[in-house]
This record gives C-alpha cells, sequence and structure tokens, in this order.
C-alpha cells in the first residue's frame, strides 16, 4: 500500500500530514525575519531620529486605522524614480519598525503618504480632511469633518501606550505619566494632522546612500 | 465513490439547507455594499455619514462576500459532501447547530464593528479580537465535527473533495490564529503584536492564503464533487487530483510575499515568493483541467444542464487568475500592477468569476437535491448566468484599463524627466472606469437577487404534489 493510500484510509495520518506540509513555506519565510540582522536597516546616529509616536500622533494613528484610511492610501515608496519624484525617499523598514500593525496599504487610490509629514502645512490638511474637493476638485475622499466634534478620550492614551509597550515600542514612564495631558481638549482632527505631519521625517537620509544592502 | 444510490435517511440535511439558504442572502448583502462602495468612488458624495463612508464599508464588502457567502457556502458544502461521500450522518448535530448560529453571529458582530469602525486594521482580518476568539472557536467545531465524521465513515477511502476541505480548515485554523494575535486595550482596539516588516509579512502570508485556502482549497473541495456529480461521471485523473491537492497545500503558503514587492521586505523573501507562485501555475491548471476534462464525451450535457454551465465557466475562470495571479508577481509586471485597479480586477476575476460561479452551481445543485424537487424556472437561472457572466466580464475588464492606465501614468515622465502626470490628474482618468466597474457590480447584484427569487419559489412549490407543481407552471408559462 503507497503513502498516498495510507493517507487516503486514516483521516488523522491525513491529517498531521497536511499540517506539516503547510507549515513549511510560512516558517521559511516568516521566521528569519525575526532574527536576520539586515531585515531592518542599521542608521548613523546623524540620520536615525526614529522614535515611538507622541501621544496626539498616537491617537491620530488610531483614528487613521479606524477610518480606513489604508485602504485608499499607501505608506511604502518604492525605489522608482517615479515614486522618488512623487512621493520622495525609498521606505525603509526601519520607519515602520514600531508601527503596530503596519500601514503599508496595498491600493492607492489616493496618493502614498509615506512622506506626507511637512508637505502641507495644518491649515491646508485641516481644510483637505474637512472638505476634499475643496482644495483637490479630482478628488474622490469622503469628508471628513466630523473629526472636529469628536473629542480624543483621555482616559484611553495611557492605556493604549501601556499595550503598544507590552509589545515592545519603547515608551518610557514620562511618557504614560504625560499622555492623558498631552491629549487633553484636543480633537481627532488635531490628531490626525500630527499624525499625517510626523509621517516620513524621522530619517535624515545621506545623499546617494543606498540603504538597502 | 461519488454516487450513493441509497439516501441515508439519517443525513443531516437541514443543517446544509440553512447554511445553504445564507449563503444566498449574504451573497446579496455583500454584491449590495460592493456595488455601494464602487459608486462611492465614482461618486463621493454618496459617502453619506461616517458610518457609510467607503473606509468602513469596504471591510463589510470584503467579509460579508468571503466569509459570510463564502463561508456559509463552505459550510453547507462540507457537511453535504462529507456525509454523502462518508455515507453516514454528521458526528453532531447539536455542534453544527452551534456552528451555524455560531457563525452567523459573527456575521452579526461584523455588521454592527465595520461601520463603527471596530478594526484591526489589517485587511481581512479586520475584527477585533474578541469575534477573533469567536471565530477560532466556531471554526473549530466545524472542522471537528467534520473529522469525527470521516474518522466514523463507511467509506474506506477518504474522498479527495474532503482532502480539500480538510486542507483549507486546517490551514485556515492556523492563519486565523497566528495573524490576529494582539493586545487588547479595551473590548473593540487592540494592538497587533507584530509591527513593520514582520507585520507586514504575517498579514500577507494570512493575506493570500485566505485566497488560496478559504478561496480556493475549499471552493476545490466543491469542484471534485459537484463536477463528477452533476455531469454523473467519475473525475478524469485520480493521479492529477493527488499531485493538485499537495502541490496546492505545500506551496499556496509561500506566495504572501508576492505582494511586498519592492518595498522594505527583503528581497530574497519576495523573489521566493515569485518564484513558487510561478511554480504553482502547473498544480493550478493541473486541477482545472481534472475539472474540465471529466465532461471530455460529455460536453452535449453543456447545452441544457444549467448547472453544469456554473461549474465548467468557473473553471475557465480559475485557470485564467491562476495564470494572471503568478505574472503580477513577477517584478516586472508587479512594479507596474501593484497599487492600481488592476489587482482589484484579479481579485473579482477570481472572486466573481470563479468562486461565486462554482458556489452558485453547487447552490442550485444542493437546492433540487435537498427538496427534491425541480427548479422552479430554468430560463431564470440561464438569465442568471448571462448576467452574472457580463456583469464579471465588464468588472474585470474595467480594472485591467483603468489598472494598466493607472500603472502607467504614474510613471509617465517626460524628455526632461519631469513627471507628466499629478496624482490628481490620474483619478479623474479612472472616473469612466470606475461608473463602469459599479455597473458590472451591479449585474452580479440583480443576478443574486434572481437566485434568491428563485430558490424560494423552488422551495415554496417543494411541498406541492407535482402534478399540482407542474400544472401551476403550467399555468404561469
Amino acid at each position: 500500500m503507497s503513502f498516498q493510500e495510507k493517507l487516503e484510509k486514516n483521516i488523522w495520518g491525513l491529517l498531521i500530514m497536511v499540517g506539516i506540509v503547510v507549515s513549511i513555506g510560512g516558517i521559511v519565510e516568516i521566521v528569519p525575519l525575526f532574527y536576520l540582522d539586515n531585515t531592518i536597516e542599521k542608521l548613523t546616529k546623524e540620520e536615525d531620529s526614529i522614535r515611538p509616536y507622541s501621544a496626539l500622533e498616537l491617537e491620530g494613528r488610531d483614528v487613521y486605522i479606524r477610518e480606513g484610511c489604508y485602504l485608499c492610501h499607501s505608506q511604502m515608496i518604492r525605489p522608482f524614480r517615479d515614486e522618488k519624484e512623487r512621493y520622495g525617499h525609498y521606505s525603509l523598514a526601519a520607519e515602520s519598525k514600531y508601527d503596530h500593525p503596519f500601514q503599508w496599504g496595498s491600493k492607492r487610490t489616493g496618493p502614498d503618504l509615506a512622506r506626507v509629514g511637512g508637505k502641507y502645512s495644518n491649515a491646508w490638511q485641516v481644510q483637505h480632511l474637512r472638505a476634499p474637493r475643496s482644495l483637490v476638485p479630482e478628488s474622490v475622499m469622503p469628508d471628513y469633518a466630523f473629526f472636529e466634534d469628536h473629542p480624543i478620550d483621555v482616559t484611553l492614551t495611557e492605556k493604549k501606550m501601556r499595550a503598544l509597550a507590552m509589545v515592545g515600542v519603547p515608551y518610557t514612564d514620562a511618557d504614560f505619566a504625560g499622555a492623558a495631558a498631552a491629549v487633553e481638549g484636543k480633537n481627532e482632527m488635531d490628531a490626525v494632522v500630527a499624525y499625517l505631519q510626523v509621517l516620513g521625517t524621522m530619517v535624515k537620509f545621506e545623499k546617494g546612500k543606498d540603504y538597502r544592502e | 465513490m461519488v454516487g450513493n444510490s441509497a439516501e441515508n435517511p439519517n443525513y443531516n440535511f437541514g443543517i446544509v439547507k440553512a447554511f445553504a439558504i445564507c449563503a444566498v442572502v449574504y451573497l446579496i448583502v455583500g454584491a449590495l455594499v460592493g456595488d455601494l462602495i464602487a459608486w462611492q468612488l465614482s461618486f463621493p458624495a454618496l459617502n453619506f455619514n461616517e458610518y457609510l463612508s467607503f473606509g468602513r464599508l469596504r471591510p463589510l464588502h470584503t467579509n460579508a462576500v468571503i466569509f459570510a457567502f463564502g463561508g456559509c457556502t463552505l459550510m453547507a458544502t462540507a457537511f453535504y459532501v462529507v456525509q454523502r461521500t462518508c455515507a453516514i450522518p454528521l458526528w453532531s448535530n447539536g455542534l453544527a447547530w452551534f456552528t451555524f448560529w455560531g457563525w452567523n453571529l459573527i456575521i452579526v458582530a461584523a455588521v454592527i464593528s465595520f461601520p463603527m469602525g471596530w478594526t484591526q486594521g489589517k485587511e481581512y482580518a479586520e475584527l477585533e479580537w474578541p469575534v477573533d476568539i469567536a471565530i477560532a472557536v466556531v471554526w473549530l467545531s466545524y472542522m471537528f465535527n467534520f473529522v469525527m465524521t470521516i474518522a466514523n465513515r463507511k467509506s474506506s477511502h477518504i474522498y479527495v473533495a474532503n482532502w480539500f476541505f480538510l486542507g483549507m480548515m486546517v490551514m485556515i485554523t492556523y492563519l486565523h490564529v497566528v495573524n490576529s494575535l494582539a493586545i487588547p486595550v479595551t473590548m473593540t482596539k487592540s494592538y497587533s503584536l507584530f509591527s513593520g516588516v514582520q507585520d507586514a509579512m504575517i498579514q500577507w502570508w494570512w493575506g493570500h492564503n485566505a485566497v488560496g485556502f478559504f478561496l480556493t482549497a475549499g471552493f476545490l473541495g466543491i469542484m471534485y464533487y459537484f463536477i463528477p456529480k452533476q455531469a454523473n461521471l467519475p473525475i478524469f485523473s485520480y493521479r492529477l487530483s493527488v499531485l493538485h491537492f499537495w502541490a496546492l497545500m505545500f506551496g499556496y503558503v509561500w506566495l504572501g510575499a508576492h505582494h511586498l514587492q519592492y518595498t522594505a521586505l527583503p528581497d530574497w523573501a519576495g523573489s521566493l515568493g515569485a518564484a513558487v507562485s510561478i511554480a504553482m501555475i502547473i498544480p493550478s491548471w493541473g486541477g482545472a483541467i481534472n475539472g474540465l476534462m471529466t465532461l471530455s464525451g460529455a460536453w452535449h450535457k453543456l447545452r441544457d444542464d444549467y448547472v453544469l454551465r456554473f461549474l465548467v465557466v468557473s473553471l475557465a475562470f480559475y485557470a485564467m487568475s491562476t495564470f494572471e495571479g503568478p505574472v503580477m508577481s513577477l517584478k516586472t509586471v508587479n512594479a507596474l500592477s501593484h497599487y492600481t485597479d488592476w489587482t482589484i480586477g484579479h481579485v473579482h476575476s477570481g472572486a466573481l468569476g470563479w468562486v461565486a460561479m462554482v458556489s452558485i452551481g453547487a447552490i442550485y445543485h444542493l437546492v433540487t437535491r435537498l427538496w427534491k424537487t425541480e427548479i422552479h424556472s430554468v430560463p431564470l437561472v440561464n438569465s442568471h448566468f448571462w448576467i452574472h457572466t457580463i456583469g464579471t466580464v465588464i468588472y474585470i475588464c474595467a480594472m485591467w484599463v483603468s489598472g494598466i492606465m493607472q500603472g502607467l501614468m504614474w510613471r509617465a515622465t517626460d524628455d526632461y524627466g519631469n513627471l507628466v502626470y499629478t496624482f490628481a490628474e490620474t483619478v479623474v482618468a479612472m472616473h469612466p472606469y470606475y461608473v463602469l466597474r459599479s455597473v458590472g457590480g451591479l449585474l452580479v447584484l440583480l443576478g443574486a437577487v434572481i437566485m434568491l427569487y428563485n430558490i424560494v419559489m423552488t422551495i415554496r412549490g417543494a411541498g406541492q404534489p407535482k402534478a399540482a407543481a407542474q400544472a401551476a407552471r403550467a399555468a404561469r408559462a
């Protein structure tokens, strides 16, 4: 009796074999990413100012996730000439190392936002979120004027930071202590704008250097 | 093997009926939400309020079609096929109904969660942690019942359709649990255990295998039972099905990395993903050929067998998407296609062409068997077939054109190396195709409504004595 035939007559054998066969690909592709040194780029002191999101930026990021912004906006610039022209330097793995979950996205119904930070003024961002077509008539983005009516829940910010600390984001006791005060009196519009303005601004790139060896 | 002529009176067909009806209802719900968001991309004023904006409804659409429609179809068919091919009733009726009510409650939770914005922010795995735990429990109840039924079977071998169902159940458990690992903050908010590049790889390991196992392996289980059964012929090649099965189980798992070409994911992972993707054409086409060749010598059946027509066309779409996918995974093609509507078109050629059509065929087959009657109206099934097919083709073509155009416009530079188009200009250029896509989606939705009507009328007529039913039909005609 062939091995295949044995499996066809034994549900437990089949179950175990299937379990083994479907595990291999995932193990080979995923596990090394956790221990291979070159998965996340090494940056020099001058280049690297990657830090965890501030309390307000974190709240803004949570609104971004809640609204499903990642379904139309990527945050992952590829190393192509046109993307460099349009969006800036290609994204590094290091830049999203504190992103739980990652927000690379998979679709650009709207433009990439990986380096949108500092590109427009706060006032532009607020007006654009309120009514995108008032600034970009071609846009198909929904209006998010209601952000201004939603205050940030100050009781949650510290809890969120502590949860993120548990999964490895290096928040300090000072961050926890200052969390509520940092978002006091702010609304979701303030938070989202703060988040957008920090995107892609944490690495100072050296001209001409190849960051992906 | 396929034919159990003597019907076991203890089969639990009640559960199959319940899941089959739910599947049709959720097909309508999923297509309705899908078409609404398609119109929103054409006319943004249709984002009525915060609860009904594109970003919140899109997860509702994907989850409704994949897990509500697809899930109920898989549960109906797996519970039907396992009983017929093992020649015994389900191991536990109580557990089966637990699966039924549990799965439907999860769907209700999803319908509330997404408009509220409760999301983990990972595609096709958006539901928050309490619901994720419920999914794991209900899913395991489904798998346990299925496995125990096979363990107690009367037949000597386990039929090929059941291998595929089993593979799907094992892998989905594994994927769902790993990808959903998170630290809770509140009942409706949590943070993924993983971050950045590792989170991306794990998400697309899940994402592509939701396609490869849930939407492919499971539905191949349907194909391996319903095509031979409907054609009344044995499957073309046993050896090919063995190859198809093991290659699929081994290979699909590697493909996730091809969603991350040219990103910050290390190159080796993306290249590995693309290499295996290309290799997967062979087993995928082997499977499609196995299904199609089952009909060799009996192609005339397509002329008047409305169920077979759905099943065969679904295989043609399966073959097409499993060729298109590997092509899109190649770096040079991916550089153009990634982030564009081409991806959306590719997904829908698989979803509307393959998954929906094989399901629709299987459900029409099931309804007549379960209620022991003829379909209420064959012309309505034929209309459904054509409306659905045309809608799907319009959808795919619109997305091909817009996707490739988008990719080319983004990268176009003039003689001085400046970008030719602003992003906003590319958005305008997409508009006609977005409208066309919405029309295609509307046709699919219309087809689903016709299907529900036809099935409801069939079930209502099933109680009547045959003569009366025929008289009623004659009177209508």
